[in-house]
């Protein structure tokens, strides 16, 4: 077994976000959506935390924790959107929301 | 004395502001009070300030302010009276105090009493300023003010459509004449880097022939409007729409006469240029002939006296253009004593008849109205040039004046037009006074005027009768020797008449107005000539006259019509179908690209989602390949 | 007085009284309007104060405040006056403290609004004749558009939708050339001396290229030419003018037109006179064809405000004649011309309005004999008529004749076709107040005693006949004392420049020698 490379990080990171875009791209329920953009962070999180590792830096650990607050915060917003979707269009369907095109 | 002269046209000018702010609700028809005490002083501070310009034989002046110093345009607003001014104050203060006096007769009871007596004396203001100025932009703004209150005046009973009409085609006639001049001042002050009078006339030789021919014809522009000259006259006749005592004022005795005045005032101008003096003169006498004849055919009183009022101006008009500068302020002088008669007799005969004007409608009023007859009588001989009354020395002496100045046709057509004048003065006379009562005498019932009206009518009928004494003998009377020192000096032509030229233009003019009396009786006391047999006879040529040589009708289809359509087209097809029509098309430019655009924006977070990734892939690929080579 | 930063004080005056009444939700209408009369008096009082302190003699800026603002990119916070701006903000206070008072009882929707909207107007039209710098220049030109747009959009009559779009529009277009234009003089002058400057009194001492003065004198000329409206950018106007409430006609033509005129003796004239001298043939031809073009149009109107409006267009013509003619008797014709116009044209509009309260409706054809129900009006809306025209003795004359001889000394041709304007505006002004005070109106009998009196109702060839429903201007009451209380500080001031321009002209001589001194002061 050889030694953990950033390359390895890299490859996990790169399928993790190929999986949150498909996932963001295919899905309609918007919580799935939203629950992908999640792994879309994360997948940078762990690019970060690779490059961390490469470096010996702590610079990556920082930026992933801040990431990881940010995304927190965005979580409520998101949340709230969705919220307030889902009452005024009573659809979490993301297909039926289309207010923006008139 | 000098130092009062700004009282001459203040006093007006208080009334006239004090009559219209407060006039409505506390003075109504105690207005008239004031205002004749402002002609009053206004007349006694011009008779003192005259007394002494006569005995001095100078100028005198008093500065009272700079108007306007826009750099090296400097117009003052001071005030000259030299010995044309003082001959034009004695007749301004003069005659309009006689027609303050009357009008409170003859508007007793008008509901716009208080507004008659401010609108007068604020033109009685502005016509002294206007005689009064030293430069030529006070005389141009006081020259738009008097047709300022010419427009109120005329339109005074604004409710009646064509007074309303009248007014406005007054000024604007008068701002076509305007136009002129004000191009005239403007070349003037170009050319000489001033627009006092005394500046101007020191240099005018020194300009080359074109650009003093130029001043002196766009200076006469102005004149050929506010004179009533062809082809602007249109607008006097119309002007009858006011009320009497305005036409015998403004319309007859002074504001038509401000263009003589000037073009007298600017005679160095003129005297330097031949070509414009030929046109003055042909000007002048065109307009003597042509107003004669149209006053020949016309029914309407006012609008005979009107049109007389035209054509004497025409006779002034071509004794300036034939150098004749006294004889033709001569005239000015007896013209406002025997027309502001005639106007004021009218208005007695209007007011006797309830509003009626149309002399078919007239008819044995002698018997009625014995003192505005006689008052009207002697007007009218005094127009007509009957020895020995007014008119007679003053029209003579502009005849030998176009003679001798070298316009022997201009002296001639001034003949024919006496002979006219005579005819349609009497005309007016005994259609009016003699012959059967051709109005209703149940409905009517003429009586005379009270004394207010008459009294201006009797001290204007001496002066009609005295005022040509003057003048004798001619050449060398009191009137000539006071205004010597304005019109002497270089430039000036100096005639020698002989005394047998004199005499026998005196008897030529004696018999020319005789003979047109004597066709007016013939015609219409006697009834030897019928008038309407002659103007069948003459067909087209009294058609001609009797639709005033269809000036208006001209005007109305090569110049007001015509202006409309173009305006018209101006803002409907130009203005909002071209350029509007742009704005809006590039406009719709957009909103059309825009629509097309927004299909795009599906509205469907997954396509917007599938862009952003497709872009970024994009970018990223475009990124490797072409970076890949760049940093090679 | 020293030290007190009188300018600052004067132009956010307004903005206080306009964040009070913001501020106060619950204020009532009565008080919204107590709080901006109050806050314009203010204004207004200052704006005298600072005009008595005004030194006539000296030449160059008054009351400056110059402050760093960013230094890094030169901007600065710098104010001051000269004799250009004195006058002009003094026109402006006055204008907007007439216009409230003008929309005391008209305005009765959305009041605070109104009154807010005002008051931003108002310290975005101040902060425009006070700016040195132009990035300060910039954000007030571009602040006053916008409670402008609110105003006729908002408050204005039925199509005011359109008008606002349009107004804003057109006006934006033209203030992003200027950008433009800010932005590569700017650029122009750091290259050429290393100095990052806004300042308008520093940019003067540049030396910019024939070229490039030609281009950027173009993109700032098109934004005040848009402004002005100078033929053929004036569509706008009559749109703007026919739309806005009777306040709003009052500020645009009496304070917002200035800024064009304003703009290019400031900018254009001292930055790129090379420019100017090679544009003034085309720009003079512009301006006689407005002046002959708006008078034309303005003849056929059927709706008073178009009617003025477009005689609007036409007097602004005046203002870039004068200015383009480079000497004495233009430059102050211009200036006269503009301050004439701000009272003329505010009071015609507010006469306009006056009407329209009791007729609601502005087609002249409906009007008639006011003149014996309401003399006071009849009289000022005579007054400010012959002021329009150009009648010597009111202010209109002295502008539109100084402009006129200025522009017949420079070129002959253009002052003898822009004088025959005074045969037309005679025509189109008195013709208006004919039918509008004089005759009769369509409702009411015709005059027995009138021969003419079977044409009065006949339709006109050109301008159409008058409609059944008409109203009967018999019933109008005459000027309430709140609308005498606008119209007579107009009449007073338009006498006063009428009967002694010296005064407004001793104002104006140290600036307008300045601007006129690359042009080799000639007339003065």
């Amino acid at each position: 077994m050889s030694e953990l490379t950033a390359t390895h990080f890299l490859t996990l990171s790169a399928a993790l976000f190929i999986i949150g875009m498909l996932g963001v791209l295919i899905r309609r329920n918007v919580l799935v959506i939203f629950m992908c953009i999640e792994l879309m962070f994360n997948a940078v999180n762990v690019s970060f935390i690779g490059f961390a590792w490469e470096q010996h830096s702590l610079v990556g650990q920082t930026f992933a924790l801040f990431i990881i607050a940010v995304a927190a915060a965005e979580a409520v917003v998101g949340l709230g959107i969705i919220m307030a979707l889902s009452r005024r269009l009573d659809t979490v369907d993301i297909d039926q929301v289309h207010e923006l095109r008139e | 004395m000098a130092n009062w002269i700004f009282l001459i046209p203040l006093a007006p000018l208080i009334a006239a502001v004090v009559n219209f702010i407060f006039g409505r609700w506390y003075l109504r028809d105690r207005a008239h009070w004031l205002a004749i005490l402002g002609v009053a002083i206004s007349f006694g501070v011009s008779v003192a300030v005259v007394a002494q310009v006569a005995r001095d034989e100078v100028a005198l002046s008093q500065h009272l302010y700079t108007w306007i110093p826009a750099g090296d345009f400097q117009v003052p607003v001071t005030l000259t009276v030299d010995q044309l001014t003082a001959v034009m104050l004695l007749v301004v203060t003069g005659v309009s105090l006689l027609v303050h006096i009357y009008s409170v007769g003859y508007m007793h009871g008008d509901p716009g009493f208080y507004r008659f007596f401010a609108y007068l004396p604020l033109f009685v203001f502005s016509m002294l300023m206007l005689v009064l100025a030293n430069n030529y932009l006070l005389l141009f703004v006081f020259w738009e003010a008097v047709g300022l209150c010419s427009y109120l005046l005329i339109g005074f009973w604004y409710r009646r459509r064509s007074a309303a009409q009248a007014a406005k085609k007054a000024f604007v006639v008068n701002r076509v004449g305007d136009f002129g001049f004000g191009l005239g001042v403007m070349l003037i002050f170009v050319h000489l880097g001033t627009l006092e009078y005394t500046g101007v006339f020191a240099q005018v030789g020194a300009l080359p022939q074109g650009t003093i021919t130029a001043i002196a014809l766009l200076l006469f522009t102005g004149a050929i409007g506010k004179s009533a000259q062809i082809p602007l006259f249109v607008w006097l006749p119309d002007a009858m729409e006011g009320p009497t005592p305005v036409s015998a004022l403004i319309h007859a005795a002074t504001m038509v006469t401000a263009g003589i005045f000037m073009v007298a005032r600017s005679w160095p101008i003129f005297a330097a240029s031949p070509d414009a003096m030929l046109v003055v003169a042909i000007i002048g006498a065109a307009t003597a002939f042509v107003a004669a004849t149209i006053g020949l055919t016309q029914y309407d009183i006012k609008k005979v006296v009107a049109y007389s009022t035209v054509s004497q101006l025409g006779y002034m008009a071509f004794a300036l253009g034939s150098g004749a500068w006294v004889a033709a302020i001569f005239h000015l002088t007896t013209h406002a004593f025997f027309k502001a008669l005639l106007f004021l007799g009218a208005g007695s005969v209007i007011h006797a008849m309830h509003d009626e004007q149309d002399m078919r409608r007239m008819g044995g009023l002698k018997r009625h109205l014995p003192l505005t007859y006689w008052t009207f009588l002697i007007g009218s001989a005094a127009n007509a040039g009957i020895f020995p009354l007014a008119g007679f020395w003053s029209k003579d002496e502009v005849i030998v004046g176009a003679w001798v100045g070298g316009r022997p046709i201009v002296a001639i057509v001034g003949l024919v037009a006496a002979l006219f004048t005579s005819l349609y003065m009497f005309r007016v006379v005994f259609l009016t006074f003699h012959g059967p009562e051709r109005f209703d005498a149940h409905t009517v019932h003429p009586h005379e005027s009270p004394p207010v009206m008459a009294v201006p009518l009797l001290i204007l009928s001496v002066g009609a009768v005295f005022a040509g004494f003057l003048g004798v003998p001619p050449e060398r009377g009191v009137f000539h020797r006071f205004l010597e020192p304005v019109f002497s000096g270089h430039g000036a032509e100096v005639h020698h008449v002989s005394t047998a030229t004199t005499l026998t233009f005196g008897l030529i003019s004696t018999a020319v107005a005789l003979a047109g009396l004597g066709l007016a009786y013939a015609a219409y006391v006697r009834g030897a000539i019928k008038p309407a047999v002659v103007a069948a006879r003459l067909g087209p040529l009294y058609q001609l006259a009797y639709r005033r040589w269809y000036f208006d009708e001209i005007y109305e289809a090569l110049i007001v019509h015509p202006l409309y359509r173009l305006s018209v087209w101006l803002w409907r097809v130009v203005d909002i179908g071209i350029i509007d029509g742009a704005v809006n098309g590039v406009a719709g430019l957009v909103n059309f690209t825009a629509q097309r655009w927004r299909r795009v924006q599906t509205g469907l977070v997954a396509n917007y989602a599938l862009a952003i990734a497709l872009g970024t892939v994009i970018i990223v690929g475009v990124y490797l390949i072409v970076g890949s080579t760049l940093f090679q | 007085m020293d030290g007190f930063p009188i300018l600052s004080a004067l132009t956010y005056v307004p903005l206080v009284g306009a964040a009070i009444i913001f501020f106060w939700p619950r204020a009532s209408a009565r008080a919204a309007r107590w709080i901006a009369l109050g806050a314009s008096l203010v204004s207004l009082a200052l704006s005298l104060v600072m005009l008595a302190g005004f030194d006539r003699d000296a030449s160059g800026m008054q009351f400056v405040e110059h402050y760093d603002w960013l230094p890094a990119l030169g901007v600065s916070y710098h104010f001051g006056v000269d004799g250009i701006s004195v006058l002009l903000l003094v026109l402006t206070t006055l204008l907007t403290t007439l216009a409230i008072v003008a929309s005391w009882d008209p305005v009765q929707h959305r009041v605070r609004e109104y009154m807010i909207s005002m008051l931003l107007l108002e310290t975005g039209m101040l902060g425009v004749f006070v700016s040195l710098d132009l990035f300060l220049f910039y954000i007030f030109w571009e602040v006053m558009l916008i409670p402008m747009a609110l105003l006729i959009g908002v408050w204005g009559s039925a199509n005011r939708i359109y008008a606002a779009v349009k107004f804003f529009l057109y006006t934006l277009a033209g203030s992003l050339l200027m950008l433009v234009g800010i932005i590569a003089l700017y650029q122009a002058y750091f290259e050429q001396t290393g100095i990052r400057t806004l300042n308008v009194l520093e940019l003067q001492q540049g030396n910019y290229g024939h070229s490039f003065q030609m281009w950027v004198f173009a993109a700032f000329f098109i934004a005040f030419a848009i402004k002005m409206p100078m033929w053929p950018f004036h569509t706008w106007l009559p749109d703007a003018h026919v739309e806005a409430p009777t306040a709003g006609s009052v500020l645009l033509a009496g304070v917002l037109l200035k800024m064009g005129g304003y703009g290019l003796l400031r900018f254009n004239l001292p930055l790129f006179p090379d420019a100017a001298r090679s544009w003034a043939p085309a720009i003079m031809a512009l301006s006689v064809i407005g002046i002959i073009y708006g008078a034309l149009v303005a003849l056929v109107q059927t709706d008073l405000k178009k009617l003025v409006a477009y005689s609007s267009v036409s007097h602004m013509g005046f203002v870039t004649l004068g200015i383009f003619a480079f000497n004495a008797q233009g430059l102050y014709g211009a200036m006269i011309v503009m301050l004439s116009h701000g009272l003329v044209t505010s009071a015609l509009f507010l006469c306009v309005g006056i009407i329209y309260e009791r007729g609601h409706t502005r087609l002249i054809s409906r009007f008639g004999g006011l003149a014996t129900n309401m003399p006071i009006y009849a009289s000022f809306l005579g007054l400010f008529s012959l002021a329009s025209l150009g009648l010597p003795g009111l202010s209109g004359f002295v502008g539109e004749f100084l402009s006129i001889l200025g522009a017949f000394r420079a070129e002959r041709v253009a002052g003898v076709i822009a004088f025959a304007v005074v045969i037309l505006s005679a025509w189109y002004m008195l013709w208006m107040y004919q039918r509008v005070a004089w005759q009769r109106a369509p409702s009411e009998p015709p005059d027995p005693t009138d021969p003419e009196a079977k044409q009065a109702g006949a339709p006109h060839p050109v301008m159409g006949g008058a409609e059944a429903d008409a109203v009967d201007p018999r019933t109008f009451r005459d000027v309430t004392w709140r609308e005498l209380v606008t119209l007579a500080p107009l009449a007073v001031l338009t006498l006063w420049m009428g009967w002694a321009p010296q005064w407004f002209m001793d104002v104006l001589r140290p600036a307008l020698e300045l601007v006129a001194s690359p042009f080799g002061r000639i007339g003065f």
